[in-house]
């Protein structure tokens, strides 16, 4: 990953900006709120859900294990229905495929059907470098692109805007737009759509991801609510597909599972309003070139990763964001990344490498590990398990670089490794809190406790320990 | 039945009152309770902020202290988490077999407080007295690690004079998450005010759960903005007697 998410401060700071954030706190508060009862609802109408989930993360188990059987199948299908497959190891080789693609189609602009994939290697900012405008056309990456914004969820981009940011921004940014629109939702849309047919009639070239790739058919997938990527997929005379090589499932029967589980997880609707899907190209309907681009990017690092790998099942619903509480209270652009929320932070630190910047490390500290995430995965993700190893690798990596953190951890383990140790450090905690304490409350505290006792008090430590008691029953 | 006491260092510092709640309600349902003085820490500290290596004596010690025990019994769902889903980890990133075999062969005897009374002691009534207004908050460990499931709530109303009241968002964090409470303090505190203003719209006199910690973090938080809630570890209430 590169550019403009780089130079991000650690979760934490960036974190206390997002908690001072009144409106962003109440506008996500209520869009997940919102959009988690749907899905509880929808999910408890199955009463083979949890059967559902496990065939989920088996196809994506199986597919893994056999990527290179997978891709390679799907790169032989791919062309044998007329399309070019190109492999992109890194961002910067995906966005330079994508360039001399549009570049020899004589285009100067694309439109975009909403994907992560080219969100993450920063597409758009690179086609505007080599002075080829994308336009975005799902109405929350077009409120987000228009608003010079990033991204905050991985389904409603725009999560964090209310109604009547978003009349501002098409105010300010719409071509066309006068004084007269409201922020009725009806049209805001209506706005958009009139917006964004001009393009659709005009662009040549169409950028899209996929929510799946069929290894034995070679047909991409991708689902949505409103019908703009279908326009994308079938007006222009180019269509090029950027896809993470993990997006694949063996066969169309597979599809079965996984599109119950994602519209669930994801909207909570039973079935996504569109679902498309182009095998190759067609003479003579839709577009007439078709190229994929498979991108690594990180992905096979993290499939290295006997623990990590488990992130690379991720379907992108974001259910787990719209459970997460810390979330839920900071939003996604504190976590740096195109992937917020739980995924993002066991995600971007495996894509990126955990060291890679000041951000990643901080990633997997991001969760109190309440499990809400894992409890809602349809396909089974043991985030706080992965959180949790990604912490010893972030931990491991400072090995040999002194730090209170860890000179505190050592001297605990030193304590912990005897009873008699332990013994007295509890005599000294005894001692020290009684000195500090006020009426068997410790109030606020400097240095190192600053964190813990700001804005929480402590009761004073008892004389007497357990043992003590014990021994003197 | 003779029953191990594993009593937490976090229990055994800083709330002792749990542990001797625990040693009353067991005695009084007349189970014979030791207490293996060698015990210290189970590691959860260390393991959950990534100093895996650091854990790895410290669960040796763990399965060496409990190794002739029947039955472990601990006052702390995280804890007891720790212990069944990560013990094994630990000993696997040790790349000790040894180590390995002595935990399988321990974790199936350790046991919440909650989980013992209910499954294997058989009983939801332990004869206690409680006359308050109670809420009860599942942490999140009990609730998604542990399963614990309508267990500790069952006990909860077999009390005599408690007043159980539902807590408003029960499954959702309090946000104290261990060192999260530190590292990712603002985050914490957001989520923990959240969880306060829950707790005062029930109007109980007494917010409780089954890990001392999450408890502490409410508390604090309760205690700074005056307020006259008491948070108790639910051993305590089930230890409740008539004076
Ligand atoms: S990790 Fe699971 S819940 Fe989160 S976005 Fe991916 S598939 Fe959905």
């Amino acid at each position: 990953m590169t550019g403009t998410w780089l130079g991000m401060p650690p979760f934490p700071v960036a974190a206390r900006e997002a908690l001072g954030n009144e409106q962003l706190r109440t506008n996500l508060r209520k869009a997940t709120g919102t959009i988690r009862g749907k899905r509880a609802a929808v999910v408890d109408e199955r009463a083979d859900w949890e059967a559902l989930r496990v065939a989920g993360k088996e196809i994506k188990d199986r597919t893994l294990h056999n990527l290179d059987t997978y891709l390679e199948q799907l790169e032989r299908k791919v062309t044998e229905s007329g399309g070019v497959v190109h492999w992109a190891r890194d961002a910067a080789e995906a966005n330079r495929i994508v360039i001399d693609l549009v570049r020899a189609a004589e285009a100067d602009e694309v439109v975009k059907v909403k994907s992560m994939a080219t969100q993450e290697i920063e597409l758009n900012e690179a086609l505007a470098e080599a002075g080829i405008a994308a336009y975005e056309t799902d109405l929350a990456e077009l409120i987000v692109q228009l608003g010079h914004d990033r991204p905050s969820h991985i389904l409603v981009p725009a999560i964090h805007r209310n109604r009547s940011e978003i009349r501002d921004i098409f105010l300010r940014e719409m071509p066309g737009v006068t004084a007269a629109l409201t922020d009725d939702p009806a049209e805001l849309a209506a706005a958009a759509r009139a917006h964004l047919r001009r393009k659709f009639l005009t662009a040549k070239v169409a950028v899209s991801g996929a929510n799946f790739a069929v290894a034995d058919s070679g047909t991409l997938v991708v689902v949505e609510s409103e019908g703009n990527g279908r326009m994308c997929l079938t007006l222009p005379e180019v269509l090029i597909s950027v896809v993470g090589i993990e997006k694949l499932v063996p066969t169309w029967q597979d599809l079965e599972v996984m599109l119950q589980l994602l519209p669930r997880s994801s909207t909570g609707e039973r079935m996504n309003p569109y679902t498309s899907t182009w095998t190759g190209v067609t003479p003579g309907d839709g577009p007439q070139e078709f190229h994929l681009i498979l991108l690594d990017n990180g992905r096979t690092g993290a499939l290295a990763d006997d623990i990590g790998r488990q992130a690379l099942r991720c379907i992108r619903c974001s259910a787990c964001l719209n459970v997460c509480p810390v979330y839920e209270r900071t939003g996604g652009h504190a976590y740096g990344s195109v992937y917020p929320g739980p995924i993002g932070a066991i995600l971007t630190p495996q894509l990126r490498g955990v060291t890679a910047d000041e951000v990643s490390p901080t990633l997997p500290f991001a969760s109190t590990l309440c499990g809400a995430c894992y409890e809602v995965c349809p396909v089974l993700i043991d985030i706080p398990q992965a959180l949790v190893h990604l912490r010893a690798k972030a931990v491991d990596a400072k090995r040999g670089k002194p730090s209170a953190e860890r000179t505190a951890m050592r001297v605990a383990q030193w304590v912990f490794g005897s009873s008699r140790r332990l013994r007295l450090a509890q005599r000294l905690v005894s001692i020290g809190g009684r000195v500090l304490g006020r009426r068997g409350r410790i109030g606020r505290l400097p240095g190192p406790f600053k964190g813990w006792s700001g804005a929480r008090d402590t009761a004073t430590p008892p004389r007497q320990t357990f043992r003590t008691w014990w021994e003197s029953r | 039945m003779r029953v191990a006491l594993f009593i937490t260092c976090f229990n055994d510092t800083l709330f002792p009152a749990t542990g001797q709640a625990v040693v009353r309600v067991l005695e009084r349902l007349g189970h014979e309770v030791v207490f293996p003085p060698d015990q210290t820490c189970c590691g959860q500290m260390h393991f959950n902020t990534g100093y895996q290596r650091e854990c790895v004596p410290l669960v040796r010690s763990f399965v060496d202290t409990f190794a002739d025990a029947d039955v472990v019994v601990a006052p702390s769902a995280s804890c007891v988490g720790m212990v069944r889903d990560f013990h094994s980890r630990v000993a696997e990133v040790s790349g000790d077999r040894g180590l390995a075999a002595a935990v399988a062969g321990t974790v199936p005897r350790v046991h919440e407080f909650t989980e013992f009374l209910v499954d294997i002691a058989g009983v939801t009534d332990v004869g206690a007295y409680f006359p308050h207004r109670v809420t009860y908050h599942p942490t999140c460990h009990g609730l998604r690690l542990l399963k614990l499931g309508d267990r500790p709530r069952a006990l909860l109303r077999a009390v005599e004079g408690i007043e159980l009241v539902d807590l408003p968002g029960a499954t959702e964090c309090c946000g104290f998450g261990g060192t999260f409470a530190v590292k990712n303090s603002d985050v914490s505190v957001a989520m923990g005010t959240d969880k306060v203003a829950r707790v005062l719209s029930t109007g109980a006199e007494v917010l409780t759960a089954a890990d001392n910690s999450c408890l502490m973090h409410v508390g604090g938080l309760l205690s700074r903005s005056k307020s006259k809630v008491r948070v108790m570890h639910l051993a305590e209430i089930l230890a409740g007697e008539r004076a």
